[in-house]
């Protein structure tokens, strides 16, 4: 899993109100080179939590990245490679996400998080319409 | 990349070995799944530089097509770990990075407006009813630009309805009327194989946030 792929990423259990981001376990750290893209790098950088991808790279040993960071520093190369190797170079292969309100472990096996939920904690909300029945998905942060 | 080359490509692909009728994992071929891609790339620029999320991806076909037709970064999601196994291992047999996360697409909580196009051949919905627009919907609230997606022709106003009635889709348009073979997988089916009407869609989201 990338640090951006954990950028999206939130616990989906029932009743998490403040389900980002997921605390990250790690057990096994892979880093895998990929083409750098600036302007796919620029264009994202808006879009971004910055300091769950601060948190991210630390968790994953990569402490180079700037506590804060605005859209002028999009001009030099050397932040924007920083950034590059903390949301697609480095993978949590093996370990743990935590949902940060209950405490509740997504495992990471093989880079792939596993968010399936148990019964008791699934969300299943009927909604008015005509189409029967329909979860409800909450959708965090500002869309 | 040539329609004739993705559409080989993506035959090499390895399908379901197992499949679960609860999931209703019908392949995606290679001859719709590569329209559906080239179509979105050439005729909506929906593909190249963006990033693509593939639900319900199964065997991975659709990412792959997606990355193929050069996506900058491709996500598959799926509930059934078997089929992500074969997805990674078709990711690694072309050459082509993915990443993957296991969840019940209806489950799915997601921050931020970060994918611009979602593709998907969802559950029909004939043995958990609704599978699909659930999908869709889901779809809807986390793709900024585009969602691609396969339903039955015999459902189109349904569909139509919902999306932009209930999903707050922005437009809804039939691309094209396809032929999904399905071939004999489970006990239930009678015929050798089947011949469904499925329309391929294109949806815009609400909000339009595409770059």
């Amino acid at each position: 899993m990338r640090l951006f792929t954990h950028n999206m990423l939130s616990s989906n259990i029932k009743g998490v109100a403040n389900g980002f981001p997921l605390r990250i376990e790690a057990e096994q750290v892979l880093e895998k080179q990929v083409d750098f893209n600036p302007d796919f790098l620029r264009n994202l950088f808006p879009k971004l939590e910055w300091k769950a991808l601060v948190d991210g790279a630390r968790a994953l040993g990569y402490a180079e990245l700037p506590e804060a960071a605005d859209s002028s520093m999009l001009e030099s190369e050397e932040f924007l490679r920083k950034v590059h190797h903390a949301l697609l170079e480095l993978h949590l292969e093996e370990g743990a996400l935590t949902c940060p309100e209950t405490g509740r472990k997504f495992p990471v096996n093989k880079g792939i998080p596993n968010m399936l939920l148990h019964e008791d904690e699934e969300t299943s909300l009927q909604l008015p319409g005509s189409l029967g029945s329909h979860m409800l998905v909450r959708i965090t942060g500002k869309q | 990349m040539k329609l004739k080359q993705l559409e080989s490509m993506l035959g090499q692909l390895q399908q379901f070995s197992n499949p679960k009728v609860e999931l209703e994992q019908y392949p995606t071929g290679p001859h719709i799944a590569s329209r559906m891609l080239y179509t979105a790339e050439n005729s909506f620029g929906d593909v190249n530089n963006k990033i693509v999320v593939d639900f319900g991806c199964g065997c991975g076909t659709l990412g792959a097509a997606a990355s193929l037709m050069g996506a900058e970064q491709v996500i598959g999601i799926d509930i059934d770990s078997e089929s992500l196994e074969i997805a990674s291992l078709n990711a690694e047999d072309l050459e082509l990075d993915i990443n993957f996360i296991q969840c019940d697409i209806r489950n799915l909580v997601w921050r931020g407006p970060i994918v611009d196009t979602a593709v998907m051949n969802p559950p029909f919905g004939t043995r958990t009813k609704g599978a699909d627009m659930d999908f869709l919907s889901v779809a809807l609230k986390i793709a900024s630009r585009a969602v691609y997606s396969l339903h039955k022709t015999s459902t189109r106003e349904h569909v139509k309805r919902a999306a932009l009635r209930d999903f707050g889709a922005s437009s809804a348009e039939v691309l094209c009327e396809l032929r999904f073979d399905v071939p004999r997988l489970y006990k239930f089916h009678k015929k050798r194989e089947m011949d469904i009407a499925v329309d391929l869609w294109r949806f815009a989201p609400k909000t339009n946030q595409g770059n």
